[in-house]
């Protein structure tokens, strides 16, 4: 194999500067897009283990649909497809006067992705806890909803700090696919590194370790989370 | 034929057995009892090598079992073991649980191990329920298949780990009159149980464990009538009068 | 919704129809090689010697933790590096998604041998039999029937995943459609057939897996 080593390069500007910025936008994407995730997530996975009506169909139908279509294809929808089929007026508010469009696009795609899988862990985490305490609470002379609201969904939410950990990795995994409409993220920036110097293992080396790095920050901060809230526990006493 | 000799074993920093030897002779049935947590399972699975121990020695037939260069699996063909929760394997029926072992470790043939396995069921009452699979069964008639199976091996010594204890009320009989029925014809056995009533019955001597010790080993006649320690009184008291 | 033409989608069928038969091809592959990878990875990860273990275990968290755009820049590197010449974007991406899938593989199979109880081992390695006669006889029929249902659905997330060769531009589904959209102008009409199209395909098999597995359970 004849390569010419030169890990120098990566000390060399404008080099940095675009890693950086790159990683910045990594991280910038995955904690906006986990932050809409979550948001409609755990919505759609309280709707979701409703015993019946129409809340749980209406997500059942976006848990559906959102966990069946790749991620890049939803990402294409949303920047190429959504602005065409609204009302003229609001399409092109979109095109021409939504600041930062590319960013949003991505944002808006990978959190309502992202929500989904969220929703299904949401649904499991509030189940699992619920089979063994919501025939406990009713004994005690709770009304189904106060047994839901007072118990299941803050349990069940603690439940799944953990498993929730491997959903946010996904998001920032997620975050790379925002580089085919245009935003220069980490792992763009690092093939753009490569490009211009021909020098691919620093470059992408520099980017692997990126994301292991975001990986072990946020599996130590949630084992954190999840110590404090007692999930372990829980898990293990509905299992 | 099992010989144990300050035999220690620990788990961490948590010492399970401390120092235990006993020894069992061909055709003789040793019960070993106490309470939970005594080391009793863990002492029963240092004899055929499935828990390693730390220090001490244990001979099965005049082979030392934590010798590196034994042949464990030699060994264990040697001497049968019947578990607290069967484990049957569930995708075999049970005839095909009972030849099992028959046909790739003692290396019979096919038609040789199911005719073995067709009598061997039989005896333990279960001729009807060759085809059967455990989910098919009741605990009590796996228990009885697991017994089947480890007999299957023409064993020279059988452990049982508290071979009674997963079983409902109803069920324990049919199965400790098939272990008695095996003491009967001179097998030598080594039972971990909570059935004194067997012990009464079946057992030679009587081993009584706690804290990882063997505090008393003596015939059975003189455990049930005087035992020589206090725990060992306090223990018969509580398991004799409920 | 008039000014749309949805008669774009008739006339460009045959290519779109050659994009599809390379999304399943990059399936096909990446499931079998994955799979047989996957089973090695694991029996190292089990493996007693640390020597074995630790770098398997090390391999699959960096690829269950880098994201598959990345992986796929690496082996298109990588490779014709490696062997000293050019290779085609097709090999280089069947590589790169064995190697990503075969990881996911891997902790599927893992999971499903680590699940048989462990007395089960204890009561075969009880009568005589040996480690891999354990493994053989009795561990792996009872874990291959507890794996198969997440096996299934790991297929429906590597066929998803496939749409991502699209930033290597190789002609899978996506990528064609999207060829169409650009060259004809439509991407509303393109983009919405894929994400259709997707949709059925994923949408079936994930409910015929739950309709199949309920039917297992009872």
């Amino acid at each position: 194999m004849n390569y010419r080593w030169n890990w120098s390069i990566l000390l060399q500007e404008p080099y940095t500067e675009w890693l950086w910025s790159g990683l910045q936008l990594t991280v910038a994407i995955s904690l906006a897009s986990w932050v809409v995730a979550l948001s409609i997530g755990v919505v759609a996975g309280v709707m979701r283990s409703l015993p019946g009506g129409a809340l749980r169909a209406v997500a059942g139908v976006y848990i559906d649909v959102f966990r069946n279509v790749p991620p890049l294809v939803q990402l294409f929808l949303w920047y190429f497809v959504f602005p065409e089929i609204v009302p003229e007026s609001v399409g092109l508010w979109i095109k021409r006067d939504l600041p930062y469009p590319e960013f949003v696009t991505a944002v808006v795609a990978i959190g309502l992705f992202a929500g989904s899988r969220v929703a299904e862990q949401v649904r499991a985490g509030i189940e699992q806890v619920g089979s063994h305490l919501l025939p406990a609470a009713l004994a005690t002379g709770l009304r189904p909803m106060q047994a839901y609201r007072l118990i299941l969904v803050p349990l069940g939410l603690r439940a799944i700090v953990g498993p929730l950990t491997s959903e946010f990795l996904v998001t920032v995994k997620m975050s790379s696919l925002s580089l085919t409409i245009g935003i220069l993220e980490l792992t763009a920036q690092s093939r753009h590194v490569e490009n211009y110097t021909f020098q691919g293992f620093e470059a992408f080396t520099v980017a692997t370790v990126g994301y292991l790095v975001i990986g072990l920050c946020v599996t130590g901060l949630m084992r954190l989370i999840d110590d404090r809230v007692g999930g372990a526990a829980l898990r293990k006493a509905s299992s | 034929m099992i010989v144990l000799k300050d035999v220690h074993k620990s788990y961490g920093r948590q010492q399970i057995l401390r120092g235990c030897s006993a020894s069992v002779s061909l055709g003789e049935v040793v019960v070993v009892c106490g309470p939970s947590g005594s080391g009793k399972s863990t002492l029963i699975k240092c004899v055929n090598g499935l828990v390693p121990f730390e220090q001490g020695t244990i001979t099965v037939d005049g082979v030392s079992v934590s010798d590196k260069t034994t042949d464990l699996p030699a060994l264990r063909a040697k001497i049968g073991m019947v578990f607290q929760n069967f484990e049957l394997y569930p995708h075999m029926t049970a005839l095909e649980n009972v030849s099992l072992a028959q046909i790739h470790v003692l290396k019979r043939s096919r038609t040789e191990a199911n005719a073995r396995s067709e009598a061997l069921l039989a005896r333990v009452g279960l001729g009807t329920k060759l085809a059967s699979r455990p989910s098919q069964l009741s605990g009590g008639q796996q228990q009885r298949v697991s017994i089947a199976r480890a007999l299957a091996m023409d064993p020279k010594a059988m452990l049982f780990d508290e071979p009674t204890s997963a079983l409902d009320p109803e069920m324990i009989n049919e199965v400790l009159e098939v272990m008695q029925a095996l003491a009967q014809d001179g097998m030598t056995m080594m039972v971990v149980t909570h059935e004194m009533g067997f012990a009464q019955r079946v057992a030679d001597r009587v081993l009584f464990m706690d804290g990882g010790e063997i505090l008393e080993d003596t015939p059975k006649a003189q455990f049930f009538k005087e035992p020589a320690t206090e725990r060992a009184r306090q223990f018969l008291t509580k398991v004799l009068t409920h | 919704m008039s000014n749309f033409d949805w008669g774009i989608i008739a006339k460009s069928w045959g290519f779109l129809a050659e994009g599809m038969a390379l999304s399943a091809l990059l399936v096909l592959v990446a499931t079998v090689g994955g799979l047989i990878l996957g089973f090695g990875l694991a029996l190292m990860r089990l493996s007693q010697n640390r020597l074995i273990a630790v770098p398997a275990a090390a391999y699959v968290t960096v690829m269950r933790t880098l994201p598959l755009v990345l992986v796929l820049f690496w082996f298109y590197f990588l490779i014709p590096l490696a062997i000293g010449r050019p290779i085609g974007s097709l090999m280089s991406a069947l590589i790169a998604f064995v190697m990503f899938e075969a990881a996911f593989y891997c902790e599927i199979i893992r999971a499903g041998i680590n699940n048989v109880r462990p007395g089960q081992t204890e009561a075969g390695l009880a009568s005589g039999l040996r480690r891999f006669q354990v493994m053989r006889h009795i561990v792996m029929p009872q874990a291959l029937r507890a794996m198969t249902p997440l096996v299934l659905n790991q297929i429906v997330i590597v066929f998803q995943d496939t749409s991502l060769v699209y930033v290597v531009a190789l002609h899978d589904f996506l990528t064609n459609a999207s060829i169409i959209a650009a060259r004809d102008g439509r991407p509303t009409e393109m983009y919405t057939l894929v994400a259709v199209v997707y949709l059925i395909i994923c949408l079936s098999s994930t409910k015929a897996l739950d309709y199949w597995r309920k039917g297992r359970a009872a």
